[in-house]
């Protein structure tokens, strides 16, 4: 086995190490536990990072930064130009004004979906280190737990089973969202790998999109709207893994 | 050119994430995207139809940033109020050197050598301070960082 350096554990970090070495860097870490302890922390770190910062990926952006000075910058020494070509110019300043508002739109048409993502995405990073709390109500609660969310999000939710996907139900919490309520349900593995679904009302109706995928870092999540509600299934899982729960869950929903 | 125009667009948002990292403060963070974006509208005739927008930009920004940090370096909150739970703050706890190479790869999820171009130092130049910048975060986290020396070290 080639020397361990430390640009293989940074890339080991992101996710970017070459398949040959992932072996040997597991057994380094197994071998090296306050070495595990400390790459863990960096990794733990891109995921705060993500969460804290993703949701200004869907903030409206402000209207100056499409616009910018390009109008004034263009239109100015064009004053000494016939009136013609001063309103050609214009009409091409308009176009491109028009462009970026309605580049605006797009972008602001791309929400809820991505905003959905991010939120499930940030509350699954929240939850999902949590040994001792990681559920409001357990899954020893059932009947408990399947009153008490549809009581708070206010339409009947009976948690899906994915026992037969090897995901047993750990249990669920209520969230703070924008548009009320958030249900998150978790699910774990044999091996202790959680899986969280993510439910929150969306605005605006007629809105129904099919299944889509989205990414950070390693937590994948499979988001989609249905009428009023937005359903996001997160998990550090492969992507076709997790489509196939996704598509579980959205049977039984 | 629209389709230009449209790219230059469609960066923004991350351009506002890195930059809200970086910074901290989201007013003096959007006006850096402005100026960003200004530059960028400017210059558009000088980027390399062909090569990917998104390094461009940013290194644009950190153009930007650069000369602005020379003429008034932020000063960071005192590490003895800081909530350690708060990203926010213990990003501001690191040299912006050592920042700024931690964001472009753990938030932009940028290669290396992409991060050498942006910030013009060397691929190993980014390793060091990728690995400074971790470490110092973690500390901060723990509440264990070492009185900072909040200096530039080139």
């Amino acid at each position: 086995m080639n020397p361990v350096t430390e640009a293989d554990l940074q890339a080991w970090v992101d996710g970017k190490l070459e398949l040959g070495r992932q072996a040997d860097i597991s057994s380094y870490l197994k071998n090296h536990p306050q070495e595990g302890e400390r790459l863990r922390a960096y990794r733990q770190q891109n995921i705060a990072l993500r969460a804290q910062y993703g949701p200004i990926l869907d903030e409206t952006i402000p209207r100056a930064m499409l616009r910018t000075r390009i109008l004034s910058r263009w239109l100015w020494p064009m004053r000494r130009y016939a009136a013609s070509v001063a309103l050609m110019v214009s009409s091409a300043a308009l176009g491109w004004v028009a462009h970026a508002y309605l580049a605006e739109q797009q972008l602001r048409a791309a929400s809820p979906g991505p905003a959905l993502a991010a939120r499930a995405l940030q509350a699954h990073a929240v939850y999902l280190p949590e040994v001792r709390h990681p559920v409001e109500v357990g899954a020893d609660e059932q009947e408990h737990l399947t009153g008490w969310l549809s009581k708070r999000l206010g339409m009947p939710l009976q948690p899906p089973r994915l026992a037969p996907h090897g995901f047993d139900l750990v249990g669920g919490r209520i969230l703070p969202g924008d548009t009320g309520p958030v249900a998150q349900i978790m699910y774990a593995d044999a091996a202790g790998q959680r899986l969280t679904l993510y439910i929150s009302a969306v605005q605006g109706e007629g809105r129904d999109t099919a299944f889509r995928y989205a990414q950070d870092g390693q937590v994948g999540v499979y988001y989609w709207i249905d009428g009023q509600w937005g359903y996001a299934v997160s998990g550090v899982l492969d992507k076709t893994t997790l489509a196939r729960i996704a598509r579980v869950v959205y049977e039984q929903l | 050119m629209p389709d230009d125009s449209n790219s230059l667009v469609a960066c923004i948002p991350r351009l506002r994430r890195y930059a809200r990292a970086l910074v901290g403060d989201r007013t003096a963070a959007d006006e850096l995207v402005q100026d960003t974006m200004e530059r960028g509208w400017h210059r558009l005739s000088t980027w390399r139809r062909g090569s990917e927008m998104r390094p461009w930009l940013f290194g644009l920004l950190h153009g930007l940033y650069a000369e602005r940090q020379r003429h008034s370096p932020m000063t960071p909150p005192s590490a003895e109020r800081l909530d350690m739970r708060d990203m926010q703050a213990a990003l501001q706890q690191l040299p912006p050197e050592q920042r700024e190479v931690l964001l472009l790869v753990a938030l932009e999820e940028m290669r290396y050598e992409e991060v050498a171009e942006i910030l013009q130092i060397p691929p190993g130049t980014v390793l060091s301070r990728l690995s400074r910048a971790r470490e110092r975060l973690r500390l901060v986290m723990l509440g264990q960082a070492p009185a900072s020396p909040l200096k530039v070290v080139k």
